[in-house]
């Protein structure tokens, strides 16, 4: 059992009517002003769409931004593979679509798991961003009359996504990134790209800086600022094989938990639906398939065990089936919502026909996702202009045309939803300490809606974080620039060092990426999409004992004081080894199912997610007690006051 | 099908921007041909790891084709032999059993080597925020679909938005040239409303600083769009030149 602590933790969430808290909070919060602005520094780790958009407008406001990426330039932020689109309120179809029913869509498709009023903001302001990228030159889709186009996305009944072809996120971080850049060019932003962060300082308890390790020269350097803003997203490379980029990774936010900032609800991992099934032993990574093919794909297996047998073995093929002999499983199962059911739905209904022996593939690991309906009723030339760069993509690495043949695909894990806890400001517990888009946890719940991620990063990034940083700021600036000698900054600087010293004194005999691969393997087996306590608990044995591997026989070679890929890569696994622990202690506690965190004991006769709103209506916020030591856990309520709560139901 | 096959890479291997660097040869068997190039390239580091050597050093980051981290001239291509693909995107099907593989980083005077096969691309970056940008500033803009924007304009300035800034137009071009990069961005916002206003002062903005960064002159001979992964057209050049010569005309 976790050890719980009885702490208190205030979100600071404003009063009042759910529609007023974010307009009576910004009328009544305080603000910097302009001469003050200019003396003061804030740092920002990351340049994806939150990293990107904060640097960008906390510079037009007058701070001094000191932004940092370990990429060689803040477009490449792992943001830019986001395809599908960005989800916003404007109802411009005019299908009913409100503030009100994003705001709710995004509690229910996150299974009540998240915060009212964050995410009623976030609804509210949704609408300001697409106006914003517009006037940025983001060339979104358009209809014939030159007006906006929006398509729908899983787990809503209005089409409110804007999108750019399959290239939506990066579109958007291009519309961050120059915006950022521009205020590079005007000195206002201090870029350090090929950086990363190694710690963050703390002196007599608020942020003042970060320790960053220049990766081109392999040295570590300190800077100083009166707050620390990390975007630096998620941890699903804790799985080895998932579709974010090779360098996403979650060590700025261990090092915040390690100095003492909580890191909320772990377990809250999405897996995506539509990826591309795993080929062999050295695949590096999964590639996903937008979420918007489930607009006109139509997901499906074999109905007769035989057929998937023979298709596994290569003597049928998908084509050879008939329309009869085709189990369209998602649309059997929710015929309201069909194919495009939320991603933790269709994930784990994809997981059920697998393990019942109906998968595809030679691995039989893979279901079908069918365009032949789409192509006969709209035309192959439809269909390219809608998914043709995807189309393309799958060909590419599959050689099968999946204008011919239906794609394959199968769950991946795709987005992080836990993350480190903040309080309504976006203000960790640690203070002059915030974190923005996917590093933070706070308002996706237990599953993200498809075209959100998008929506919260540049939501926290352009229209929340600018305002709620000042409520600090304000506060500091009578705080003089400090020493970077400063024995905190000493101290942080030394531990870094020492870390580096014992990772690369080991010299063991297995290489970093074979203890990642092993990590990788127990977190998808006992920490993926079917969970259950005798799983979980052997997982944090064999976690314990990949970090004792790790510690005792990982060989990096090279020198520290120069580019050293394998050392970067060390540091970051490392860290995945820490948060694969918090992962599956967060799952054990949680003796429900919700989202994305599917208990097998939790479930309701028909197989779907059994939420327990009695024992576990709660954020579970973990605190870090030391090396080797069990973290405690400390509950943040979740008081619903404006929404019923219900089984979430995509059947009727 | 998946089978495998042994290959012969020629890799450079440069250990520094200011040291010389050479080739090295490797053998690698058992290659599946469904590995992408750069898994390819991980089985070598691997290899090389187990035999307590330096991996070799490269760019890479979503391995999905659009992060445009990755690079690598691959027998004499940028990306390598296929078409409309980024060298993540390559597949290992694409090459013969017994094949020898020569994989160099990006040649270009503005593009210095850092390690191996890794290079400085921070030109790029510098000619963006020279004025690849729309001046405004967060908040207090219109509403989205205050300005109608024809579809075709809007498909126009998407394809010349579609480039991921991974350089292959300057390596491959001979003169060193980063005309189809800039051209790009140019002529992304000169078809929009939003980023017209600015045109001219765009264009002259964004060609002097590519010129004092030591990139070579277009002299129109097409290996840009030839070579680059998300087939943007030259025809933005042409755009660009229209935008640069009207510039200078009304100076």
């Amino acid at each position: 059992m976790a050890k719980i602590e009885e702490t208190k933790i205030d979100a600071r969430i404003p009063e009042g009517p759910l529609a007023e808290k974010w307009s009576s909070y910004k009328a009544h919060q305080k603000l910097v002003n302009p001469a003050n602005k200019r003396r003061l520094d804030i740092i920002v780790v990351g340049t994806g769409l939150a990293g990107a958009s904060a640097a960008a407008s906390l510079a037009e406001l007058g701070f001094n931004v000191l932004n940092f990426c370990i990429q060689d330039s803040p477009r490449r932020a792992h943001s830019i593979a986001a395809q599908g689109g960005i989800n916003a309120a404007k109802n411009y179809q005019n299908d009913g679509d409100s503030v009100y029913r994003l705001f709710y869509d995004t509690i229910k498709g996150g299974d009540y798991r998240a915060r009212e009023a964050n995410v009623y903001r976030l609804a509210e302001v949704s609408t300001s961003i697409i106006d914003q990228c517009v006037a940025q030159g983001v060339p979104f889709a358009r209809e014939y009359g030159g007006l906006l186009d929006n398509r729908s996305f899983g787990g809503a009944q209005v089409s409110r996504t804007f999108y750019a072809k399959g290239q939506t996120g990066q579109q958007l971080l291009l519309g961050a990134y120059s915006a950022l850049s521009r205020q590079v060019g005007k000195g206002a932003v201090k870029l350090y790209s090929r950086y990363e962060m190694l710690d963050v300082v703390v002196v007599e308890g608020r942020a003042r800086g970060i320790i960053a390790r220049n990766l081109v020269t392999g040295k570590t350097e300190r800077f100083f600022a009166h707050a620390v803003v990390v975007g630096s997203g998620g941890y699903g490379n804790a799985f080895f094989l998932s579709t974010n980029a090779m360098g996403s990774n979650c060590s700025a936010a261990i090092q915040m938990y390690k100095k003492g900032a909580y890191f909320a609800n772990p377990a809250y991992a999405q897996i995506h639906p539509t990826c591309i099934p795993v080929h062999g032993e050295n695949q590096s990574k999964l590639t996903l398939m937008s979420e918007s093919l489930r607009n006109d794909g139509r997901i499906w297996v074999p109905k007769k065990k035989e057929d998937a047998e023979a298709i596994r073995a290569g003597k049928k093929k998908a084509t050879d089936l008939s329309e009869d002999e085709r189990d369209y499983y998602l649309e059997r199962r929710y015929p309201a919502f069909g194919n495009l059911v939320p991603r933790d739905v269709a994930s784990r209904a994809a997981k059920e026909r697998c393990d019942a022996g109906f998968g595809v593939g030679n691995t039989g690991l893979a279901v079908y996702l069918d365009f032949s309906d789409a192509i006969n009723r709209l035309g192959e030339n439809v269909v390219r202009a809608r998914y043709g760069n995807l189309f393309q993509m799958y060909e590419k690495i599959v050689d099968h045309n999946p204008y011919k043949t239906p794609m394959m695909i199968y769950p991946a894990i795709h987005y992080t939803m836990g993350g480190v806890w903040v309080d309504y400001e976006l203000q960790t517990s640690i203070q002059g300490l915030f974190c923005i888009g996917e590093a933070n946890f706070s308002d996706h719940g237990a599953n993200r809606l498809g075209a959100s991620a998008l929506m919260q990063g540049l939501a926290d990034g352009y229209f929340v974080l600018p305002y709620t940083i000042q409520n600090y700021l304000a506060d500091q600036i009578r705080v003089p620039r400090m020493s970077t000698d400063l024995p905190e900054f000493e101290a942080a600087d030394k531990a870094v060092a020492d870390k580096i010293t014992k990772l690369m004194s080991i010299q063991g005999k297995r290489s970093v990426d074979s203890l990642h691969r092993e990590l990788g393997l127990i977190m998808w087996d006992f920490v993926g999409m079917g969970r259950n306590k005798a799983g979980l608990e052997s997982a944090i044995e064999k976690i314990k004992a990949v970090r004792k591997e790790f510690w005792s026989n990982v060989f990096v070679p090279g020198k520290s004081e120069d580019m050293n890929v394998e050392l970067e890569k060390a540091l970051r696994v490392a860290d995945f080894i820490e948060i694969g622990d918090l992962m599956a202690r967060d799952a054990l506690m949680r003796e429900e199912s919700c989202g994305g965190h599917f208990r097998e004991e939790y479930q309701t006769p028909e197989g779907e997610a059994l939420r327990n709103d009695e024992e576990f209506s709660f954020a579970s916020c973990w605190k870090f007690t030391g090396e080797g030591q069990e973290p405690v856990l400390i509950k943040e309520p979740l008081v619903y006051e404006f929404v019923h709560r219900q089984q979430r139901n995509y059947k009727a | 099908m998946e089978k495998s096959i042994n290959v012969t890479l020629k890799v450079w291997r440069q250990a520094g921007p200011k040291v010389k660097g050479a080739f090295e040869t490797y053998k690698l068997n058992n290659v599946s041909t469904d590995s992408s190039f750069l898994e390819m390239m991980d089985q070598l580091n691997e290899q090389l790891i187990s035999e307590r050597k330096e991996p070799v050093v490269f760019d890479h980051d979503c391995r999905e084709g659009i992060c445009g981290m990755c690079s690598m001239f691959i027998n004499g291509h940028p990306h390598g032999p296929d078409g409309e693909i980024t060298t993540c995107q390559l597949h290992m099907r694409m090459f013969k059993d017994g094949e020898t593989i020569t994989v160099e980083p990006w040649r270009s005077a503005a593009f210095p080597v850092i390690k191996d096969l890794m290079v400085d691309r921070g030109a790029y970056d510098k000619i963006i925020q020279a004025g690849g940008y729309v001046n405004v500033n967060t908040g207090g803009v219109p509403d989205a679909n205050a300005i109608p924007i024809s579809k075709i304009d809007a498909d126009e300035a998407m394809d010349a938005a579609s480039c991921i800034g991974c350089g292959a137009c300057a390596a491959a071009c001979k003169n060193g040239s980063a005309m189809l990069f800039v051209a790009a961005k140019v002529s992304q916002l000169a078809l929009l409303p939003q980023g017209r206003v600015e045109g001219a002062a765009r264009a002259k903005a964004m060609v002097a600083k590519m010129d004092e960064l030591g990139f070579g002159n277009c002299t129109n001979t097409g290996a840009c769009e030839a070579e680059c992964p998300k087939n943007v057209s030259i025809s933005h050049i042409a755009r660009l030149n229209r935008e640069f010569i009207c510039a200078k005309l009304s100076d």
